[in-house]
């Protein structure tokens, strides 16, 4: 096996192989998001140069730049990173669970499940509760609405219990009803929370603290591996259930898990940046041009590639429209959609 | 199932009598709750001086006709695009086309300074047209016609892909969310009886078109092949009935906003009832549509008093689980 690197744990319960072409270019990839991040940090309405912005990253106590650098840009780039690649490797799982390149957890309902609670609790308790209980708050309904979804596409006795295109078709149909009720929050409610609640439902990633990054990044950090290692699980999930069945692989179990790692990511992401959409949908289809079809190469790649968007997607909004700073959901989507429109029409044929 | 003329053309008359039942319904019911002799009298012997007579014909009138206009558009609406695309789930909600029209008069009402409401209609057949040819063209031809599911992905993320696009809209110019937002959740409250007017001549070409086209809408339920062997202009056909669509849903939205699952339920609930023959299929969904919309909004002014919920948003609730029943069934297909 000199093509892989492999990493195994010392019983060998836990093994990751990873392709080495897809390793460099997951590196490359990582390398572009730093850059990425570079350029981030220097970009805005105090032009910083690279230098003394890595300069202020290395010892920020002497800096003259330390407030913008710290205290505003960082944390926000960060939180941007993170959102983007939890976004992205839910949309890749999920993609590969129902087979359908065209799932993503914003159309399925997943995102709308997290947004919804987040908007109840906006309308109703942001004046008694304290903010710091809108993440978990969110997540939790992410993960109500997914169950529902699970066991409304559960039909027992037939060979597959949860049929990946009855869970799509269960997941717009809820969607669908999810946005009604937040519309009529939103319309229930007073109107300086309407205003609130409605950027924050188009995705933002604006006024991020550092608490937000350590809040978010558990997450991330958790799941994200949960998913590395069970990608030869996921690899086997795209295929139909009597070949990995055949296989040897416990499928309900599998699905599962990944659902719940999916549902978790995407959870804790609109969590703390709103419904951005259409990053779950994308990132998957570029990962899957450069760092191959692989599990794994999928899964790190999505990851790279949605952080890299949503990164992007922040700085555009921040220094494209100055004085104005503009969610980040917006751009995301203003490339998304379209993006769309072009899978869609390359899979007629 | 209703099978002989005699028993079809009762239970039509029920449907009917339904309609009558609930437009009077939504006229007495209300903040202020009115006795139907006063009702009768208010529309037939009117007297301004009565603040009873006032609300009936200023505030419950116009709601109801508006209802029962939205209600058949959206229902006749989807029992054509379900007929047309042989699929159960198509309706103008899930495939986007109500979101089209949505996102064009949202962009007339951020840009343009149109004051009348038939500009807002056309912008709206407008969007409608552009949204349901982008779902028609990726969903139903090539190898993805095969799939009913496929059809409705593409609605799906028409639909998210125009909801985004309003949001970004309104985010943008925030002066105009705070105007359209009632109209987002889906209204037919506080609409002046005029408004409708200019509607009502393409509700009639509509109404006109369907029940012209009813035969070769029978036979496209069958097959395609089967149509054009009988001697069917299928295109022909499908590009009538395409116009038909539109007018109808765009007008819907221009008037109401976004009202959703109603062109999903009743083709099912009519079909349930008088089978496949649209000869009776599509008046009973006319009856039913308009049925149900005056009925949900006579609810929507009970559910949080005295505020009132934007009826879009009650249709949802209703609709949905019948969707999730009918996605259940092994296939979508009819």
């Amino acid at each position: 096996m000199t093509t892989h690197y492999l990493f195994r744990s010392a019983s060998e319960t836990l093994a990751l192989a990873i392709h080495r072409q897809t390793f460099r270019r997951c590196l490359a990839l990582l390398g572009l998001t730093l850059t990425l991040l570079l350029f981030y940090l220097c970009l805005g309405s105090t032009r910083i140069p690279p230098m003394d912005v890595l300069a202020t990253l290395l010892s920020p106590e002497t800096s003259e730049h330390r407030f913008v650098i710290q205290t505003l840009r960082l944390p926000r780039g960060l939180l941007a990173l993170l959102v983007g690649a939890g976004l992205g490797v839910s949309g890749a799982l999920l993609q590969q669970i129902v087979r359908n390149p065209l799932a993503s957890p914003d159309i399925i309902g997943i995102s709308d499940g997290a947004a919804l609670g987040a908007v109840l609790f906006l309308a109703w308790l942001a004046g008694t509760v304290s903010l710091t209980w809108l993440p978990p708050v969110a997540i939790a309904s992410a993960a109500l609405t997914a169950t529902v979804i699970y066991i409304l596409a559960w039909t027992p006795g037939s060979t597959s219990a949860v049929a990946p295109i009855r869970l799509v078709l269960v997941g717009i149909a809820l969607a669908a009803a999810l946005k009604a009720v937040a519309t009529l929050v939103l319309v229930m409610s007073p109107l300086s929370t309407t205003v609130q609640a409605y950027i924050w439902l188009t995705g933002t990633v604006y006024g991020a603290q550092w608490k937000d990054v350590t809040g978010l990044l558990p997450w991330t950090l958790c799941l994200i591996p949960v998913a590395l290692l069970a990608a030869r699980a996921l690899t086997l999930l795209g295929m139909n259930d009597e070949q990995s069945r055949g296989l040897g692989l416990a499928v309900g179990h599998y699905r599962l898990l990944l659902l719940a790692c999916s549902v978790g990511l995407a959870g804790s992401a609109v969590a703390f940046a709103g419904g951005m959409a259409f990053v779950g949908l994308m990132a998957p289809h570029l990962a899957r041009r450069i760092t191959g079809q692989t599990s794994t190469g999928l899964i790190l790649g999505a990851g790279l590639t949605g952080a890299c968007l949503v990164l992007l997607a922040d700085l555009l909004g921040r220094v494209a429209f100055l004085p104005q700073d503009l969610p980040a959901g917006i751009f995301v989507s203003g490339v998304g959609a379209p993006f769309f429109i072009y899978l869609l029409y390359r899979r007629r044929s | 199932m209703l099978s002989t003329l005699p028993v079809k053309a009762l239970g039509l008359t029920l449907c009917l009598a339904l309609l009558l039942a609930t437009t009077l319904a939504s006229i007495a019911l209300g903040q202020t709750a009115i006795s139907f002799a006063t009702v009768i009298n208010a529309l037939f012997n009117y007297d301004a001086s009565q603040i009873e007579h006032i609300i009936v014909r200023a505030n419950r009138l116009n709601r109801a006709v508006l209802a029962a206009l939205v209600g058949s558009s959206l229902a006749i609406a989807g029992t054509l695009m379900q007929a047309m695309t042989r699929n159960g789930l198509a309706s103008p909600s899930l495939l986007g086309i109500n979101a089209g029209a949505l996102f064009f008069v949202a962009m007339a009402f951020t840009f343009l300074s149109l004051t009348r409401l038939q500009d807002y209609i056309y912008i709206a057949f407008f969007g409608a047209a552009i949204a349901g040819l982008l779902v028609y063209s990726l969903g139903m031809t090539g190898s993805a016609s095969r799939s009913p599911v496929s059809i409705v992905l593409a609605g799906a993320a028409i639909t998210a892909l125009f909801l985004a696009f309003t949001q970004g809209l309104l985010i943008l110019n925030r002066e105009s969310l705070e105007g359209i937002l009632y109209w987002l959740g889906g209204s037919v409250a506080g609409k002046p009886l005029s408004s409708v007017i200019p509607f009502l001549p393409f509700y009639g070409i509509a109404i006109v078109g369907t029940a012209l086209l009813v035969r070769q809408i029978n036979l496209m339920m069958l097959d395609e092949d089967v149509a054009r062997s009988l001697g069917q202009r299928v295109a022909v056909t499908r590009l009538a009935l395409g116009v038909v669509i539109i007018l109808l849903a765009g007008g819907a939205v221009a008037l109401a906003g976004m009202i959703g699952f109603i062109g999903l339920i009743i083709p099912h609930l009519a079909r349930g009832l008088f089978g496949r023959d649209h000869r009776w299929v599509l008046p009973s969904a006319a009856l039913l549509g308009a049925s149900l919309l005056l009925g949900a909004d006579t609810l929507s002014r009970f559910i949080v008093p005295p505020q009132e919920v934007p009826v879009g948003a009650l249709t949802a609730l209703v609709g949905t689980p019948v969707f999730i029943a009918i996605a259940r069934k092994r296939s979508p297909t009819l």
